[in-house]
């Protein structure tokens, strides 16, 4: 174990480009905060939160999914991941940061009353209406701001907890009674974040966040199909973080096998993504009632026809085609691309998923979309890299480290 | 019906077999297999066997699969026998995505079982020589095919200077027949040996 390159240093390119990234997002941020955000023009002002909600909770969502990933696979006692958990790790360090944002924008949308995004914020409208009366009790903004904290501050907690315990896998080696201690508590953790993850990014928080922006719509699938998104690009993420640690010299102990189980995964849930957005599509196309059509009209036959096909052929047809192939799931080129690929297709289809539903009329997917987008990968690329230099890449004493060194797939 | 003569040599531990693997092929000796209780993980690859098939099958039995089912739905629904249900076009492909999936999995599936059967010489009444009953319990099972040069003692000195603990000759049926053992009454751990 000694040529192990324990501590990343992060380069200087990489910080340069985070940098630029960071800087040409926060001119395209906050020129679109004066010039629309903040504007009089309604139309304008939903243009805006709608593009920094979207893409908030995108990366909110993605990085806990590394956390999710993480607490899974402890649950599974899946030892493969040992090896890169590291970067898992680092990635998930982002909940708080990105959560924060999320937080105050959702908030500031919440308590400025902009019933434009949310409708169910518009107190005469819901009295006046009958289906919106019943949604009171779920869709109410005392409920939707104690629901977004806590739903944050748990995952940025728990979060924390797993990696505080893994720290410990860095002090000693560990006899057999340690390690089985280490191994229950590990699964104990992770069992908080896992129930809560349930309750949360599985069920109540995309109806709170995304689906109630279409306040009389539902759709059972729905928070479902906006997990699944959210795992895939998640896991695209950890590969592309995987490739650029091999590819700088880092992450001796993983190698294509690990590379294998984790395409395996970005392979097998745009699998599972495609199943659930198909259930939800060809249920309402079959039914066939306005109330629920009035999702997918203008989505499909409208002006989002080309984004909802794109959308599709990205993050369905793409990986079922090009990632197929076991060697394709070991080549670090065709994986790195595919993932950069997925994690776009799955911005794209949250981009849908929002501004489908607030701006009908137009697609208006332009320079505002891509600097707040340039914004995050910015933040990201920063952060995780700092998050990665600040321990050791190694977890070098966790008790199920030899099995990840010997995998094979 | 060959008859050919192998060199067995049994093993009780993973990590003692990958080397003697190893030695065996780089003396340049041709393993017939090595057959184990349980999947060895890198058995195969250490073995240098190359990679199968049967997944390349099993994507054209899918393939065929999603054939069949669009070809045959959109005949019947367009041609056949259109007919209007809720007013839904006849060529409603996202109603038939369902069935097409399912008879892509079920070609599929079937196929690759068939497949797996035949490469694998698997059938009712299908035989073939066992080279040593433990190959199922508890041993890892290596035999070497022998050809008209090989030197039995060399082999044998060589595979238990490598860790094997039992090692025999025999001579035996190289692939399947079909019918009985022909000694099925005698003493299953009492193999027909040759010294």
């Amino acid at each position: 174990m000694a040529s192990i390159k324990e501590q990343f240093e992060i380069p200087g390119k990489l910080k340069t480009w985070s940098y630029a990234l960071i800087g040409v997002g926060a001119v395209a941020l906050l020129y679109g905060m004066f010039t629309k955000g903040f504007s009089t023009d309604e139309h304008e002002q939903v243009h805006f939160w709608g593009t920094l909600m979207y893409n908030t909770i995108f990366w909110t969502l993605i990085c806990n999914a590394a956390m999710f990933f993480l607490c899974f696979s402890t649950m599974a006692q899946a030892a493969w991941i040992q090896s890169f958990r590291r970067i898992a790790e680092a990635i998930s360090t982002l909940v708080p940061v990105f959560g924060a944002i999320t937080f105050a924008v959702l908030i500031y949308v919440v308590v400025s009353d902009k019933h434009h995004i949310y409708h169910w914020l518009d107190v005469e409208a819901v009295a006046k209406d009958p289906i919106l009366r019943g949604k009171t009790g779920f869709l109410n903004p005392t409920f939707f701001i104690i629901w977004t904290t806590l739903a944050i501050v748990l995952w940025s907690y728990f979060g924390y907890r797993m990696r505080q315990l893994s720290n410990e896998a860095d002090v000693a080696p560990m006899d057999a009674a340690t390690a089985k201690a280490f191994n229950i508590k590990s699964m104990v953790r992770s069992g908080f974040f896992l129930v809560w993850f349930g309750l949360t990014v599985a069920s109540t928080i995309p109806w709170l966040w995304l689906m109630s922006i279409d306040a009389h719509w539902y759709s059972t699938m729905y928070s479902w199909y906006t997990f699944a998104s959210s795992f895939v690009a998640g896991m695209s993420l950890i590969a592309v973080w995987l490739i650029y640690m091999k590819n700088k010299g880092y992450m001796e102990l993983s190698n294509s096998e690990h590379l294998h189980d984790v395409a395996k995964f970005m392979f097998a849930f745009s699998i599972f993504w495609t199943y659930l957005w198909f259930s939800q599509y060809m249920l309402i196309w079959y039914a066939n009632i306005p109330e629920e059509v009035v999702y997918f009209k203008h989505r499909v036959q409208g002006p989002y026809k080309p984004i909802f096909f794109l959308n599709l052929i990205i993050n369905f047809l793409a990986p079922l085609i090009i990632l197929m192939k076991r060697s394709a799931k070991r080549n670090f080129t065709l994986v790195a691309f595919m993932a950069v690929l997925i994690m776009f297709g799955h911005w794209i289809d949250f981009y849908q998923m929002v501004m489908g539903s607030l701006m009908k009329e137009h697609v208006s997917l332009g320079w505002l979309d891509f600097g707040v987008l340039s914004f995050f990968v910015g933040v990201m690329i920063l952060m995780v890299a700092r998050a990665l230099a600040s321990k050791p890449l190694i977890a070098k004493y966790h008790p199920f480290l030899k099995e990840s060194v010997i995998h094979h797939t | 019906m060959a008859q050919k003569k192998f060199v067995v040599g049994c093993f009780d531990d993973e990590a003692v077999l990958f080397p003697a693997v190893r030695q065996v092929r780089a003396a340049g000796y041709k393993i017939k297999d090595v057959y184990t209780p349980f999947a060895v993980h890198g058995l195969d690859h250490a073995l240098g066997m190359r990679e199968t098939s049967l997944h390349t099958a099993g994507f054209i039995y899918g393939i065929t699969g999603t054939t069949t089912a669009i070809s045959a739905i959109s005949w019947i629904f367009t041609k056949d026998w259109p007919l209007n249900i809720g007013g839904k076009p006849h060529f409603a492909l996202p109603a038939w995505i369902p069935i097409i999936f399912e008879l892509t999995v079920l070609f599929a599936a079937v196929g690759m079982v068939l497949t797996f059967c035949y490469l694998c010489q698997l059938a009712p009444g299908v035989k073939k020589h066992r080279f040593h009953n433990r190959a199922t319990d508890d041993l890892f099972v290596m035999v070497i095919e022998c050809s008209d040069k090989t030197n039995t003692d060399d082999l044998k000195a060589l595979l238990s200077a490598n860790g094997a603990l039992e090692t025999n000759v025999q001579i035996a049926e190289e692939g399947w027949w079909f019918g009985t053992y022909d000694n099925d009454n005698e003493d299953l751990y009492n193999n027909k040996q040759l010294a």
